[in-house]
């Protein structure tokens, strides 16, 4: 006999006793998720106190929050920030704007879209990728596997740049949900990620140490135009 | 006397003299109160929060079954592999199969208790395997030979410098006494041990009924690397686990991390829906979810005690406990720590020899006060208590009651006794704690008050005349 035909009716003879009283409380509705926002730390209403959101998390956790004006500038902070730290090699994933940002460091690029060999990545000195938002409530940057150059590319190498247009800063993550559900349906790309700050531990004696296995620095680019 | 009472009165014993090492504990998770009141501070309505979170969570236990099917239906429909295990003996022959039929070498595992639970790590190492634990906290006490001290913080019990001679002995390492150098140790062994492994293994937080997902949460990234690069990924969770919408992760990430941590949300918060997909760069060729039984169907039997199956691990009722802060983690002798391991304990591995647990405890409410999913901690210790004493009557306390509920019965009696009692407790006094006392044990460290002259009876009325 297996154990899916043992456990489950295991499961239903338990459950024929109704949970006391004393216990569970009065019934109340299940919540949707709408109900979350009353409870849940306040995002403020327009794009403009979603940003001030961002970054007041984004200093909190030391991510590296930049605000650029439109594409070239962005192109601009990824040639500095490459010269600056001395970068080598970089990974990256097909897309107009990873591609550009990719390719204006004019350094080797390991592409992770058309098989690319672990070792190879693991050299990169950052993992440009997109992103499928923003979140401000918690200073998050939600990727997936399909939009974000599959699932190594935003943790292996020690520095991930997050490239973001302005229509992707989303307000919670019940609005990231929503986003997913509605750009996915039934199908969802094989791995959600949350990403919030750059790795960290305080495994010794409490104290924060940053890029304990993943990441040790994030940045984040903002477009706004 | 059963042999993990005396483990657990031996470690008591040991640790409760030891000031300096309690007052670095303490100081240890005060740093935790601090961050944790400033992030709740944040929240517009955390009690509707933790209310909205019970909720959820008891729909989720009251439908397990539906939940369960559901939950199992959407996983293979995206072309991962469920294996119902009944007992730790069963998970364990599952996975054990995987790693043999994939001539593995190595498994690098992400922080999981419910392995620590089944034992895992020791069965693999028996069978010839390589297993490594990626989270820092586990790596360092894998690497002392060591069970976790807290299912949260495995490692916060050792000083930097414990840390740092392992370190050396083990890893051949420079000594240092900066964490962050400490870090970057393991992070340089830990880095090549992803790229060999040939199984990433890893728990999970919750399951997803609806889409057939499992979450995982973490701080370091480790969980990331383990279920990314190895070509096999095989997660272990609880069956109580599955709770019904993807959305409700918008509320349970987030009141994981502040009750569990304090942070905001923790640093990397994934959801794995399968394998590799065919039109994605990268990710496991396989993905097995064992989901474990283990005597929860037997908790959850327990119309009172079900309750404790919403647990979402986060570690916050240790974080609070009088007890936990000052026996520390390895007293309590098991895989689940604090107040809700106290709780589960003997639901899971025997109510009499694991109900001294519940006694240690003062009842303070802390852990209930806490808890994000609103469990009533305290209460399930005393309803231990009570059937760990109806299951089987100690014969000492059973005639005690009986005589107490005689002499209840008659006033004479009770009258009597009384009488006798003063001059009795008088004369016990130069024998209390010493062999010749009759209640040594609970004597022995507390000191009874000294009897009035007169009983309350004759005091009202001598008064009255």
């Amino acid at each position: 006999m297996n154990g899916r035909d043992t456990i489950l009716p295991h499961v239903r003879k338990a459950l024929a006793a109704k949970t006391c009283e004393s216990v569970r409380g009065a019934e109340e509705p299940m919540p949707d998720a709408e109900a979350f926002r009353a409870w849940l730390p306040a995002v403020g209403r327009d794009y403009k106190s979603h940003k001030r959101l961002f970054a007041e998390h984004a200093t909190a956790l030391r991510t590296d929050f930049r605000v650029v004006a439109d594409r070239e500038a962005m192109l601009d902070e990824i040639t500095r920030l490459a010269k600056a730290e001395g970068w080598k090699k970089v990974g990256s994933h097909g897309g107009a704007l990873t591609d550009a940002a990719s390719n204006a460091t004019a350094l080797p690029i390991c592409r992770t879209d058309d098989g690319y060999d672990v070792g190879d990545l693991e050299s990169c000195d950052a993992g440009i990728s997109a992103c499928e938002a923003l979140i401000a409530q918690t200073g998050s940057v939600l990727i997936t596997s399909r939009s974000s150059g599959g699932r190594a590319l935003s943790i292996l190498p020690p520095h991930h740049v997050v490239l973001a247009k302005r229509e992707q800063m989303l307000p919670d993550m019940v609005a990231g949900y929503a986003m997913l559900r509605e750009k996915y349906g039934g199908t969802y790309p094989s791995l959600v990620s949350f990403i919030t700050g750059p790795s960290r531990t305080g495994d010794v004696e409490r104290i924060l140490v940053l890029g304990a296995h993943g990441p040790k620095k994030l940045t984040v680019l903002l477009m706004e135009s | 006397m059963n042999v993990h009472l005396k483990q657990f009165n031996e470690a008591t014993r040991a640790i409760t003299p030891d000031f300096p090492y309690r007052r670095w504990m303490q100081n240890a998770l005060k740093g935790y109160e601090q961050t944790r009141a400033a992030t709740e501070s944040r929240y517009s309505d955390l009690e509707a929060a933790r209310r909205g979170a019970a909720q959820i969570k008891w729909d989720a236990i009251e439908h397990l079954d539906t939940y369960l099917e559901e939950f199992v239906r959407n996983l293979e429909a995206h072309g991962t592999k469920v294996c119902w295990a009944r007992d730790a003996e069963e998970a364990r022959r599952y996975i054990l199969d995987v790693c043999r039929k994939h001539k593995a070498k190595s498994i690098v595992k992400s922080k999981c208790m419910t392995s620590e639970e089944i034992h895992l790590n020791e069965l693999l190492e028996a069978e010839g395997f390589e297993v490594v634990e990626s989270d820092l906290g586990e790596f360092i006490v894998q690497l002392l030979k060591e069970p976790p001290y807290h299912f949260v913080f495995p490692a916060m019990h050792l000083k930097r410098d414990r840390i740092s001679q392992v370190f050396h002995d083990r890893l051949g390492s420079e000594q240092s006494d900066d964490p962050e150098e400490l870090t970057m140790i393991a992070r340089r062994v830990l880095r090549q041990k992803y790229v060999e492994a040939d199984i990433g293994f890893s728990g999970a937080n919750f399951g997803i009924a609806e889409t057939g997902m499992i979450s995982i949460t973490e701080n370091e990234g480790n969980a990331r690397l383990a279920t990314s690069l190895p070509k096999v990924h095989i997660a272990l969770m609880g069956i109580e686990k599955v709770i019904p919408k993807l959305e409700h992760l918008a509320l349970f990430l987030q009141m994981l991390a502040t009750a569990g941590t304090g942070q905001a949300l923790s640093c990397y918060n994934s959801v794995i829906s399968g394998p590799r997909r065919s039109d994605e760069p990268d990710g496991p060729e396989e993905l097995h979810v064992v989901l474990l039984d283990n005597c929860r169907t037997a908790l959850l039997a327990d119309p009172e005690q079900r309750d404790a199956l919403r647990c979402i691990r986060c570690g916050a009722c240790l974080n609070t406990c009088p007890i936990f802060k000052n026996i520390g983690g390895h007293t309590y002798g098991t895989t689940y720590q604090g107040p809700i391991g106290s709780v589960i304990t003997p639901h899971l591995r025997g109510l009499q020899e694991w109900k001294h647990l519940s006694y240690a405890s003062s009842l303070c409410g802390a852990c209930t006060a806490t808890c994000p999913v609103k469990i009533d901690l305290h209460h399930h210790l005393l309803r231990n208590r009570r059937n760990a004493v109806d299951d089987a009557p100690a014969f000492s306390e059973k005639s005690m009651f009986k005589a107490f509920a005689l002499a209840m019965r008659h006033p004479g009696l009770y009258r009597l006794a009384g009488k006798l009692a003063r001059p009795f407790l008088w004369l016990s006094r130069p024998l209390q704690g010493t062999l010749l006392d009759p209640v040594r044990k609970w004597r022995r460290t507390r000191e009874l008050p000294v009897p009035a002259r007169q009983t309350f009876k004759d005091y009202w009325e001598a008064r009255r005349k």
